[in-house]
């Protein structure tokens, strides 16, 4: 089943070159959403406990312990529900915005999908690399061939800022598997095995940590790792906005869940990592607030509120209490449908007004009082408005954190008036205001087709807000597994020592 | 029966979210259906309103008071932390859920004639019913979480309220302030929730008040802490120094939503929360004085800026501050139940003042819309006289403004009374309440020396109006007037809620909020007075509020005005009055431009451009690049060269075999 | 027999070899001291076959057909360079520079 998630939009990629250009797009938004269909069952199919589910796990190099290996938690299972929830949307929202080479354009969505999934799914540590890359290039070329004016600039920071870090990671993944090696006598890169038979790293295993942190902090980004974001979001077209924000982002922490923390707990648990870490999230809260209040360019605007909402995911995985942790993984969820919702916005006034910037805009709700409802509603989801998704994730992270870290909680709890000042201003600025500017006065509402984008992400927006049991059913047992193992071997690490 | 009642509390908040998405529906398809809107828009209300009262007679009916906790479903369900999204009805909730939606309900009546001819009418019904849900969400919520959804909630509804005519550059400004101001005091709320988990590990409302007294020493640091951030909470949404600057501002919205908002309800959660949470007041001695100090200093302070306004609905916002401080005075002492009184009295009579002056803007405008004259409606510079042409207006308005100022036998007069004595009282116990005492005193005088200019400046002396836009002056419909009516009614008949025994009355109020405050009396008990200090404290009350009036109508020369446009502009102290003591210069000042110099010209163009971006990133590049480049400079592009070193490189290796 | 001879006479065609590539300009010279080079090694696996084996010899084959093609190629490039600088100084050809 995960190999049909991954095997199908790969498939379909290739599909789709041999479709004629003016069905590029139908053929596209047919296979996500078959996707979509293809990952729904495990919703219901998948049984709250924990350990991997759906696994599948066959040699794929036996000689040096290569496997392909699947398999699907609570951690990620909601993730590979963002995902091939969020392409068929995107893909949707892509059909006035991409006018040239349209075939290669949705191609690249579908692989860049099965690469996506590829990362989400993995169980072995050599595929997930290899997925790790494969997800990096259809990016690049979505960024480089359809972006904006400084498309190439910002397509190349990205690339390199990505591969830098994967890089280390490589690095650090094969010495892990050698040290393990070494002490065994069994090369393998399997997730599990490696997770079973830690090797006696030693000081070894805070650089481990470090290659490990880099790839995945520049992934998530963390304050000073963020300035690839801004300009790849600007540059970047909608649809690449989206899945950047939306699933990659979430690769870096998903990063930290799956391997650097439980690889080497003892290292993410020294007092000076955890000062340090926990203190970037909180600079990445508020700095990232405050940088994003300022912006006169609408999407940098939403690119620098994700550097403070993946802030608070970091510091929700370091507290490591359960609201905490289950709160991150909440948000995770939360940013990819506010986040992605305020981007497919930015993308609909980009196309109306052929403008990114804030003062372009200036009282049109009255002009557009559908697209100006959706986007208040969208933003207060944002800041953490209660009763919207936004608040329970946010609230979770903070009420755990606090048992952890309360100094860093209430400084992270200003990160929420912070919020209020970079959006609300904004808002202001683009829906209120007086109308004063000519151009603005026959901009059409919102079509049928973006509102059939955006309404499944405000329908989400309001449910998780109001009843996210469903989801916290379902991750609460991977949560508990994640902290009570990083504990236990911490502490089993320190005692041995 | 009652249980099948109180079984359907549900649907006192679900009533006004119905008419939400209704309305909210019809305003985004079919904008010009008024008929439909303004049945929803005020039927849900009145439903509510008996859907209110249904559940509290059945609730009243049964025995000991106990709160009945409604569960639904279970909402933030993470290890030992569960939240249920569950209403809680007890006698507090009770009271304010009747006057949420009786006073509501009357407010909403009042829109219908007073928006009659905006184009926004079905989406301000929408957001009017909105508020409502979430302010009974927030009185009802049977734990903090649910109520700190009606607390944010109330907060955005203010803030799409304030900026409801958002074309308008400053209403949009002012909608936001409210936004960012209420926020600083939610992270309060916020604060304190995340330390009473920590405690006490539950946030039910059952729970933590029942291991209260069990889990926090007496005075102790972490319920003092707890204490001041849910204070800090209630300063934001209560408009209390030093948070008080936005609901100025807030005056911008509609003149009904700056009645049931910004006076009636929202603007009380504060001194809700102060009441609902007494035991942990009662527990933190130092907080208890700081709210009550805040309280009585923000009552003295708003209430010399109301002397130097001008703007008629300005006067009535800082009236409300400095009402607020009054009851936060009186829950800060331990009279909780004194609080809620003047909550539930203050609702009647300053919802019916600003009814009452959107009555006189209402005509006031339509005077200027008929003469195509760009005077400000709202100044009461431009008005005098009104009494001849809004002579219902002016006769309800005087019984307020005679209830603000405590005459009896009035509503203010009986709940004001009550909180003085209560403050004079603990002044027995800890002096500083003479202190704060003799503020309230002080700001009971200038309450009826302002609230007497008003009605001076805008119904009495001589007309401003303009020639012309004079003829068109002329009184509201009866779906404005009606409302007026019943709030006077109440005015003059609220007081009887909890006449104290010392007019042979019987504390009905004090008596039903018995089993809600009886835990926190218990920790801090009320102070006797003697019969002979109480009356004299009622007859001093009284002799100051008649010394204002009467001072006023001496001093006040209403003939001696001019239209604003000719006014000449105000010197020396009234001033520094006139501009609100500068709080909004001086927080502009110190807050909020260094805040953003910081990020755009520190952080965004320094750290992140710069440093980051141009020292660390780009800066690496041009690092491999100066690397490569001096590499490259060995590439002559002559063969020749290349031999020569490729020979060289071979003889070193051989040489180095060798060796 | 013959071994240290033998040795001796690639040792010299050797370093002529070297000494022309590193001190003519000529390119065909140059090629032409390449191929001296290449031969001098030859020679010097033939030699040492006699005591070490026959792979030396079947080397020299390979070393022959590798030194054709290389002759192939780079009088092809050497010819091309001449039509179109019409030289063939080394010292004038520097495409080669980073």
């Amino acid at each position: 089943m995960l190999t049909a998630l991954i095997a199908w939009p790969a498939l379909a990629a290739l599909l789709l070159l041999l479709v004629p250009t003016r069905w590029a797009k139908h053929v596209a938004l047919a296979a996500s959403l078959a996707e979509f269909a293809i990952a729904l069952p495990l919703w219901w199919t998948f049984v709250p406990a924990g350990g991997m589910q759906f696994q599948l796990d066959v040699p794929w190099i036996p000689a040096w312990g290569i496997r392909y290996a699947v398999g699907v938690d609570g951690i990620s299972l909601f993730l590979v529900l963002l995902t091939t929830f969020l392409v068929p949307l995107s893909v949707l929202g892509s059909y006035s915005y991409i006018t040239t080479r349209e075939r290669g354009f949705y191609a690249l969505m579908l692989l860049l999908t099965a690469g996506m999934l590829g990362v989400f799914v993995s169980l072995d540590l050599f595929l997930f690399y290899v997925m790790w890359e494969v997800m990096l290039i259809p990016m690049y070329f979505i960024i480089g061939v359809w972006g904006g004016e400084n498309r190439l600039y910002a397509a190349i920071k990205f690339f390199v800022y990505t591969f830098f870090g994967s890089l280390l990671m490589l690095v650090a993944i094969l010495a892990l598997v050698y040290l393990t090696a070494q002490r065994t006598g069994v090369i393998s890169f399997s997730y599990a095995y490696l997770m079973t038979n830690p090797g006696a790293l030693g000081p070894v295993a805070f650089w481990l940590f470090g290659a490990f942190f880099l790839a995945f902090a520049i992934k998530v980004p963390m304050f000073p790792f963020h300035t690839w974001l801004p300009d790849a979001h600007v540059e970047a077209p909608t649809a690449g906005s989206v899945l950047l924000a939306g699933i990659l982002l979430k690769m870096g922490t998903y990063g930290f869940l799956r391997f650097a923390v439980p690889f080497f707990p003892q290292v993410a648990l020294h007092p000076a990592v955890q000062t340090a870490i926990v203190v970037l999230a909180l600079v990445g809260i508020i700095y990232g607030g405050l940088v994003a209040m300022v912006q006169p360019d609408f999407k940098k605007l939403i690119a620098y509120s994700s550097v403070a909402h993946l802030g608070f995911v970091m510091l929700g995985i370091w507290a490591l209490t359960l609201q905490s942790v289950q709160g991150a993984l909440l948000v995770m969820i939360n940013h990819g449908i506010s986040t992605g919702a305020l981007f497919f916005l930015a993308g609909m006034l980009y196309e109306r007004r052929h403008s990114r910037m804030i003062a372009a805009f200036g009282g049109i709700a009255r002009v557009v009082p559908l697209l100006a409802a959706v986007l208040t509603l969208v933003s207060l989801s944002s800041i953490g408005l209660p009763a919207t998704n936004g608040f329970v994730g946010e609230f979770l992270i903070l009420l755990g954190a606090f048992r952890t870290y309360p100094v860093a909680a209430t400084i992270a709890a200003g990160g929420v008036i912070v919020a209020a000042m970079y959006l609300l201003p904004a808002l202001q600025r683009v829906i209120y205001n007086p109308l004063d500017k000519p151009e603005n006065e026959r901009l059409p509402d919102l079509t049928p087709r973006e509102l059939a984008v955006l309404l499944p992400l405000v329908a989400c927006i309001v449910w998780i807000g109001v009843y996210p049991k469903p989801i916290l059913r379902r991750t609460e047992p991977a949560a508990l597994q994640f902290i009570q193992s990083v504990r236990a071997s911490a502490a089993a690490m320190t005692a041995g020592r | 029966m009652p249980g099948s009642l109180l079984d359907a509390l549900w649907l006192v908040p679900a009533l006004p979210l119905a008419g939400f998405v209704l309305n909210g529906a019809l305003a985004l398809t079919r904008p010009g259906a008024k008929r439909a809107v303004s049945l929803i828009g005020v039927g849900v209300l009145l439903l509510a309103f008996a859907a209110a009262a249904g559940a509290v007679v059945a609730f009243a009916r049964l025995p000991g008071g106990e709160p009945v906790v409604q569960r639904y479903w279970e909402w933030l369900p993470v290890g030992d932390l569960q939240v249920h999204f569950a209403l809680q009805l007890d006698r507090l909730s009770a009271v304010m859920i009747l006057v949420v939606t009786g006073v509501g309900a009357l407010i909403h009546l009042f829109s219908v004639g007073y928006m009659h001819d905006d184009p926004g009418y079905a989406r301000y019904f929408a957001y009017l019913n909105l508020f409502v849900f979430f302010m009974l969400m927030l009185v009802l919520g049977a734990s903090f979480p649910v109520m700190f959804v009606g607390w944010e909630g109330v907060g955005l509804c203010s803030y799409l309220l304030i900026g409801f005519w958002f074309n308008e550059q400053i209403n949009a400004d002012a909608g936001k302030k409210a936004f960012i101001v209420n926020r600083i005091g939610d992270v309060g709320f916020l604060v304190a929730m995340f330390l009473l988990f920590r405690a006490t590990g539950s946030l039910d409302f059952g729970d933590v008040f029942s291991r209260a007294a069990g889990t926090f020493p007496p005075g102790g640091a972490l319920i003092t802490a707890i204490t001041l951030f849910l204070f800090l909470g209630c300063t934001g949404k209560s408009a209390q120094i030093p948070l008080y600057t936005w609901l100025p501002d807030a005056m911008q919205g509609p003149t009904p939503v700056s009645a049931l908002i910004h006076a009636a309800t929202m603007v009380t959660a504060g001194v809700y929360l102060v009441a609902r949470c007494g035991v942990l007041f009662a527990l933190a001695p130092v907080a208890s004085a700081v709210v009550a100090g805040v309280g009585a200093l923000t009552a003295l302070f708003a209430a010399t800026i109301a002397l130097k306004q001008w703007d008629i609905k300005r006067v009535l916002a800082y009236s409300t501050i400095s009402q607020l401080g009054y009851m936060f005075l009186g829950v800060g002492t331990g009279a909780h139940a004194a609080g809620i009184f003047h909550l539930a009295t203050h609702s009647f009579f300053k919802a019916l003042l600003f009814l009452g002056a959107g009555s006189v803007i209402h005509a006031m405008h339509h005077a200027y819309h008929a003469t195509h004259a760009h005077d400000d409606a709202q100044d009461m510079r431009n008005m005098g006289g009104l009494r001849h042409q809004l002579p219902w207006t002016a006769s309800l308005m005087w019984i307020a403004t005679l209830a603000i100022s405590g005459l009896p036998p009035l509503a203010g007069f009986f709940s004001k009374d009550e909180i003085l004595s209560a403050a004079f009282a603990q002044g027995a116990v800890r002096p500083i309440w003479y202190a704060f005492w003799a503020m309230g005193i002080a700001a009971a005088l200038l309450t009826a020396f302002y609230m007497t200019r008003l009605m001076l400046y805008t119904f009495h002396g001589a007309n401003r109006t303009g020639e012309g836009a004079r003829a068109h002056l002329h009184e509201a419909p009866w779906v404005m007037t009606g409302p007026l009516v019943a709030l006077g009614g109440l005015t003059l008949a609220g007081g009887a809620l909890n006449v104290s025994p010392l007019f042979g009355g019987g504390t009905w109020l004090h008596r039903w909020l018995e089993p809600v405050t009886a835990a926190a009396d218990r920790l801090q008990p009320a102070v006797e007075l003697s019969r002979a200090t109480e009356w004299a404290l009622v007859l001093g009350a009284v002799a100051v509020a008649a010394l204002g009036i009467v001072g006023a109508l001496r001093l006040l020369k209403p003939e001696a005005l001019v239209p604003a446009r000719l006014a000449p502009p105000e010197t020396g102290l009234g001033r520094v009055l006139w501009k609100k003591w500068y709080v909004d210069e001086l927080y502009d000042a110190v807050l909020v431009r260094p805040v953003m110099w910081l990020s755009r010209e520190v952080l965004w163009k320094v750290v992140d451009a710069r440093l980051v971006d141009g020292l660390l990133v780009n800066g690496s590049a041009v690092a491999s690049r100066a690397l490569g480049w001096v590499g490259s400079r060995l590439q002559t592009g002559e063969v020749g060269f290349y031999v020569v070193l490729f020979v060289i490189g071979v003889l070193a290796v051989l040489g180095a075999a060798v060796r | 027999m013959l071994l240290g001879p033998a040795l001796l006479v690639s040792a010299v065609l050797f370093a002529l070899g070297v000494a022309g590539v590193l001190l003519r300009r000529n390119a065909i010279v140059i090629f032409m001291c390449v191929e001296l080079m290449l031969n001098a090694v030859n020679l010097t696996f033939v030699a040492l076959a006699q005591r070490l084996g026959v792979a030396g010899q079947v080397f020299v084959f390979f070393v022959m057909a590798v030194a054709a093609a290389e002759a192939a190629v780079g009088l092809a490039i050497i010819l091309a360079i001449y039509r179109h600088r019409q030289t063939l100084n080394l010292q004038n050809i520097n495409l080669l520079k980073g």
